[in-house]
């Protein structure tokens, strides 16, 4: 493993316009390097997806930048201050959605609001809360009987309440099912149709491609590439493969140039082709050679 | 709308509203709590109203009516659950739900967080006290502090032991484990203190080792100082040191309220593992 130069961080002009920047940022667990080297750029009003598999870092980067767990190198910025120096003002600046409990099961959904409201220097109606997120049926319920999804909701609700400039979803959608997931893409739609910058982790390669405006993979504790969702892996996308029947046996050629394979093909002596397919990789399949895993690995890790 | 508000933010509430707010907050919550409730609220006042009702003819050394030598121990241990056992156990409760990494993200003071509890502390005491010295007096016919000096004793001793077992929770919440194992140490910790401590048992019935041990721990001179304040003086002459010692008695409960001050300081945590 070879020390990396950190690169200096940007001037003062551009970290305004930046939300986060973070250079060479290492982690390390028991001498284990969780985190090693990751640079990562997220500009005001943007969606950003970190992508990777469990135990790539995600976790790990998402709450060294909310600055409630300590880095052991690398320069971050986020709104322009350090995390792990950051006080209350900066803390009302930034809005967490996160998996925990509130506070008690045992208040209900309004009472819930109306009490973290107290934190904030100008938070957000409890009404418009409500409304915002559609619990408004459930305000007078107790948290401990609200639905996974209705929780997620209440989430939600927390982590924008005191009108964040930027908010953190860490896994926002794991384990809830696909209506309730669609609603919640709806929320993280809203938020940023609404100004927010919003830095997400998932696994899940739709809910990327469908939210971010880019894409950041994240392998071996490091930004393996950054772009946006259909543009991920650039150089892997160019290759396309040919596939077609030959002898009664799928034969494929991989190529940069599937028209001049074509050409051939069609110049053959065969009228037809059969089976004949060109293809180019899916945003899934840039991803698994970009965390260098098969996918039977990738497949055993998400389970 | 977002875009006007980033530019002049004003500062976030200050810790005081905060900490009124947990107060509000706390209350609600423990008495919504059925095994709070039942574990550390009621638990003094049925006790009472058990051994008052099993032993009441009996008499303990210096010819004091079991009922009135009772209500001074069950008090005393009603303090210790309201504040030690009650805040050991949420706290480490809130600490895994992750209820204190949600305060911690909200950049809460922790001056606030800890102004809620001991509030919430005292309000819990005072209301279990409140619910118990009635019992006491017209279930047992116990008679209360005897003039107004007694009832400064009671007063002083009940708000130094409450302080003592409430920065005492704190600071045992931060013990390692699951808050499930924390709290099964700390109620099975207040279960024996409590016979060590002279509660049921006379002191000079226990042996001296268990004296000894009672002798380093508040739960035994809170105890003392409440039998102090509801026992006629002449009874000071049976007590192990053949007085009241109140002034031993402040010494080591303020010894505990620092001892529990610094291990907060030191070693409370918002989240599980992490600064």
């Amino acid at each position: 493993m070879t020390t990396t130069e950190t690169a200096p961080l940007p001037g003062v002009a551009e970290q305004e316009r930046a939300a986060v920047t973070v250079r060479g940022l290492v982690k390390r667990y028991g001498g284990r390097a969780v985190l090693d080297g990751l640079d990562l750029d997220v500009a005001r009003g943007e969606c950003f997806a970190l992508l990777g598999p469990n135990g790539a870092g995600k976790t790990t980067t998402i709450e060294i930048l909310e600055g409630v767990r300590r880095r052991d190198a690398g320069e971050i910025r986020v709104l322009g201050e350090d995390p792990a120096t950051g006080g209350r003002r900066w803390r009302d600046r930034i809005g967490v959605v996160s998996q925990g409990e509130a506070a008690g099961q045992a208040l209900t959904v309004r009472e819930t609001l109306d009490h973290f409201a107290s934190y904030h220097a100008a938070p957000v109606p409890t009404g418009e809360l409500l409304a915002a997120v559609g619990l408004q049926e459930s305000a007078g319920t107790r948290v401990v009987r609200l639905s996974g999804g209705q929780r997620r909701r209440l989430a939600v609700a927390l982590g924008v309440q005191g009108r964040p400039e930027l908010v953190f979803l860490d896994e926002p959608t794991t384990g809830m099912d696909p209506v309730a997931r669609r609603q919640f893409w709806e929320l993280v739609r809203g938020l940023r149709a609404g100004g927010t910058t919003v830095l997400l982790t998932t696994h899940y390669l739709d809910e990327a491609a469908e939210l971010a405006d880019r894409v950041g993979v994240v392998a071996g504790g490091r930004l393996v590439d950054v772009a946006p969702p259909d543009e991920v892996g650039a150089a892997l996308r160019r290759h396309s493969t040919v596939s077609w029947i030959e002898d009664g046996a799928r034969r494929e050629v991989r190529t940069d140039a599937p028209a001049a394979v074509l050409r051939d093909l069609l110049a053959g002596p065969q009228a037809e082709i059969p089976g004949l397919t060109v293809t180019r990789p899916g945003l899934e399949d840039v991803y698994l050679q970009l965390v260098g895993a098969t996918p039977s690995e990738i497949e055993g890790e998400l389970r | 709308m977002t875009a006007v508000l980033m530019s002049h933010r004003s500062a976030p509430p200050s810790a005081a509203r905060i900490a009124r707010a947990r107060l509000g907050i706390e209350l609600r919550l423990f008495f919504r709590e059925k095994q709070q409730v039942v574990f550390s609220f009621a638990y003094p006042v049925v006790m009472m109203v058990i051994f008052g009702s099993v032993l009441g003819g009996d008499e303990r050394p210096g010819h004091i009516p079991f009922p009135q030598y009772f209500l001074a121990g069950i008090a005393a241990t009603g303090i210790m659950l309201t504040s030690f056992q009650a805040l050991g156990t949420s706290i480490a409760g809130e600490r895994e739900s992750g209820q204190l990494e949600r305060l911690q993200l909200l950049g809460t003071p922790p001056a606030a967080y800890f102004a809620g509890k001991a509030g919430q502390v005292l309000v819990t005491t005072a209301a279990q006290l409140a619910l118990l010295l009635p019992v006491a007096r017209y279930g047992f016919d116990v008679p209360m502090p005897a003039d107004l000096r007694h009832w400064l004793t009671f007063v002083w001793v009940a708000a130094l032991g409450a302080l003592a077992g409430t920065v005492l929770g704190i600071a045992v919440s931060a013990l390692p484990g699951s808050a499930t194992s924390v709290a099964t140490g700390v109620s099975a910790f207040a279960i024996v203190l409590q016979f060590f401590s002279g509660v049921f048992f006379a002191a000079n019935e226990t042996p001296g080792w268990m004296q000894h041990i009672a002798a380093l721990l508040p739960l035994k001179w809170l105890n003392q100082g409440m039998r102090s304040a509801f026992l006629p003086d002449r009874a000071g002459a049976v007590e192990v040191a053949g007085s009241w010692e109140h002034g031993r008695t402040a010494l080591v409960l303020a010894a505990w309220v620092i001892i529990g001050t610094v291990i907060c300081v030191r070693a409370f945590r918002w989240r599980r593992g992490e600064a």
